[in-house]
């Protein structure tokens, strides 16, 4: 077992063998939905024509009489599941994050947060790992969408595991929440047992109270190789601190700015444009509450294209060994 | 409360029909006197929809003003929250709220907002602004209501739209989605007054024949005068028998109604009162006309206020 892991987070044993487990973020969802609807007679479900693609058969299955589909109907899910949270439902609404919340923002912004509905909008096949399907279908845009939206809560879970906790907790939640989900096979870096709590920060790597030489705050499924990066540098006489940022919204403002003061340079990584995304989120906290260097591992104002997950990954500058660069960089900054 | 038992929607009598014709009146009257005191908003559709909101806060609705969140209420959603005068001030009349209130209306701080909005006046079902988007909220309420009480629930699922926002593709998606649904408890209320911002409707995006788009849809399609109080309220009798699906009262209004200088005018449908047009009465004789027609009632009978 590694020493720089943080024992408090009970991750998974086999982090840095190299056949862990790997699962799609989106199954988390489904079975998480499925457990909601278990719990919550309330626990409603509606897509638009890509049921089985979002994970939510799982739940239409067993709640046949609690699940609407809507057609390829986008801007109407968002304000047909308004309407039945004004009645007392929950309703999760799934679709492709590029669709909901890209096609619907607006339904979104007032008819689901301005009436100040509880309403769950899981958006998958986010990010340029969906891969082949190309650019239309990446959404790198979605977490800077839904942040700025008041009284949206923002998650981004790092693996199917953290994925189902989420979907349960986001069911218990009061007001909007929106859930990024990734299509891909994901390690599995989390446990059953490692904690989680929406609004809170993990930190995965390294101690709370140690000093470092960089923070790595990362979330979604590069919190994988923002921790392989982490060991790398490990070798070469670097600590590294990483952060799992599973909440994007409220961002743990505490756990980031107690990073930043302990190493004093800080490297995001999202699977996301670096405008208004996590990254942007920590700067506008870190500034105000402990300025530091930061280097930004993301999408550069660019749309993504056809390739397998890892080629797309590494063209556009979200690989291992540009993290590890970043890192490197950051440093020299201080 | 309300009986539950007996929600027979009653036709109308002759006096009903005079106090319906009266209230609505009175609402004319405070519709012009808030956007006066606004100095903003839209004249013509809550002036063309006077009569068919008079009709369905004094008779149609099941809802009780003193226990707003009662929750067998029938639900009323304003989808073209742009028209909200006429919500607010037919609330007011019927005892929601002050009518002294009516004149805060698009103030700093005030519950009643330039659009509708929840936040500021909760008993509100929703808020709206962005056309076409009531609709498919009233479908997600009749829908939620159909898993808990069946088809044969007591409640029904009013939506109020206007024609112009029958352009937007949202609208067509849930119109889709209630047919396939056979939502019959829903039923929708387009202003059919033929004017938007920028013009008539048919030349801005021609939407006739509109009943059979709406008959294309699986929808029963009613068409009414909605300045005929009789015809509103048998309308809405007959929508409500519609066992198997949702039905549309296509109602036919005069935009502007009331006050003869805006009637049938689109140039009306965004300005109130006191707005410089050329072609209509100078800027500062256009309240005293308006409130002047209204309180006469065309010159019928003598003002008592003047």
């Amino acid at each position: 077992m590694n020493k720089m892991l943080n024992q408090s987070q009970k991750l998974n044993p086999k982090l840095w063998d190299k056949d862990i487990e790997q699962v799609p973020i989106r199954n988390g969802f489904g079975e998480g939905l499925l457990q909601a609807g278990e719990k919550n007679k309330n626990v409603v479900g509606l897509c638009a024509d890509l049921t089985e693609s979002t994970q939510m058969h799982l739940f239409k299955n067993k709640f046949s009489e609690r699940f609407i589909e809507l057609g390829v109907a986008e801007q109407n899910l968002a304000s047909v599941a308004s309407g039945m949270a004004a009645m007392g439902k929950i309703p999760f609404i799934s679709s492709y994050a590029m669709f909901s919340p890209g096609r619907n923002w607006e339904q979104i912004r007032t008819t689901i947060c301005y009436n100040n509905r509880h309403v769950v909008i899981a958006g998958s096949h986010a990010g340029v790992s969906v891969g082949p399907d190309g650019g239309t279908h990446q959404a790198v845009e979605d977490i800077a969408i839904t942040r700025v939206i008041p009284r949206m809560t923002v998650i981004s879970p790092c693996d199917y595991i953290e994925a189902r906790k989420a979907t349960i907790a986001a069911a218990e939640l009061g007001g909007p929440v929106y859930i990024r989900l990734a299509r891909e096979k994901t390690p599995v870096i989390t446990t059953d047992e490692t904690p989680f709590e929406v609004g809170k920060a993990q930190l995965c790597y390294g101690g709370v109270a140690s000093v470092a030489d960089v923070g790595i705050i990362s979330t979604g499924a590069l919190v994988y190789k923002a921790l392989k990066v982490a060991e790398q540098l490990k070798s070469e006489n670097i600590s590294v601190k990483v952060l799992n940022i599973s909440t994007i919204k409220p961002l743990d403002v505490e756990a980031i700015v107690n990073l930043a003061k302990t190493t004093g340079a800080i490297v995001t990584v999202e699977e996301h444009q670096i405008s208004g995304g996590l990254g942007s989120a920590v700067a506008e906290v870190t500034t105000q509450g402990n300025p530091v260097p930061i280097e930004f591992v993301g999408v550069r104002d660019l749309f993504g294209q056809s390739g397998t997950p890892d080629e797309l990954l590494e063209h556009y500058g979200m690989g291992e060994s540009h993290i590890w660069a970043s890192c490197k960089k950051v440093i020299g900054r201080k | 409360m309300r009986v539950l038992k007996n929600n027979m929607l009653n036709n109308l009598t002759d006096e009903k029909i005079k106090f319906l014709e009266e209230k609505a009146n009175d609402i004319r009257i405070s519709i012009i006197e808030m956007l006066v005191t606004a100095g903003s908003g839209h004249s013509a559709g809550p002036l063309g929809m006077a009569d068919i909101f008079t009709a369905f806060y004094f008779h149609i609705l099941r809802h009780d003003q003193k226990n707003p969140e009662w929750p067998e209420r029938d639900r009323l959603v304003l989808s073209n929250g742009h028209i909200c005068p006429v919500l607010y001030a037919t609330m007011a009349h019927s005892g929601y709220f002050p009518v002294e209130e009516l004149l805060t209306l698009r103030k700093f701080k005030s519950r009643l907002q330039g659009h509708p909005h929840r936040d500021y006046l909760p008993m509100l079902e929703t808020s709206s602004g962005p056309l076409g988007s009531g609709l498919s909220q009233a479908v997600g309420m009749a829908l939620a209501d159909r898993m808990d009480n069946g088809v044969s629930g007591n409640k029904f699922f009013y939506c109020m739209m206007s024609d112009g926002e029958l352009d937007s593709g949202q609208s067509w998606e849930a119109i889709m989605l209630a047919g396939k649904e056979k939502l019959g408890k829903l039923i929708a209320i387009v202003d059919r007054n033929n004017i938007q911002i920028d013009g008539y409707t048919e030349n801005i995006m021609p939407l006739e024949p509109l009943s059979h788009k709406f008959e294309s849809f699986n929808w029963h399609v009613e068409e009414i005068d909605g300045h005929n109080f009789a015809e509103i309220v048998s309308a809405v009798g007959r929508a409500q028998a519609v066992f198997d699906g949702p039905s549309v009262i296509i109602a036919r209004t005069i935009p502007g109604k009331g006050v003869s200088f805006m009637e049938r005018d689109y140039k009306w449908h965004g300005s109130p009162p006191g707005t410089e047009i050329t072609g209509e009465p100078s800027k500062d004789e256009q309240a005293k006309i308006a409130l002047h027609e209204l309180r006469t009632l065309g010159g019928q009978i003598k003002s008592e206020h003047e």
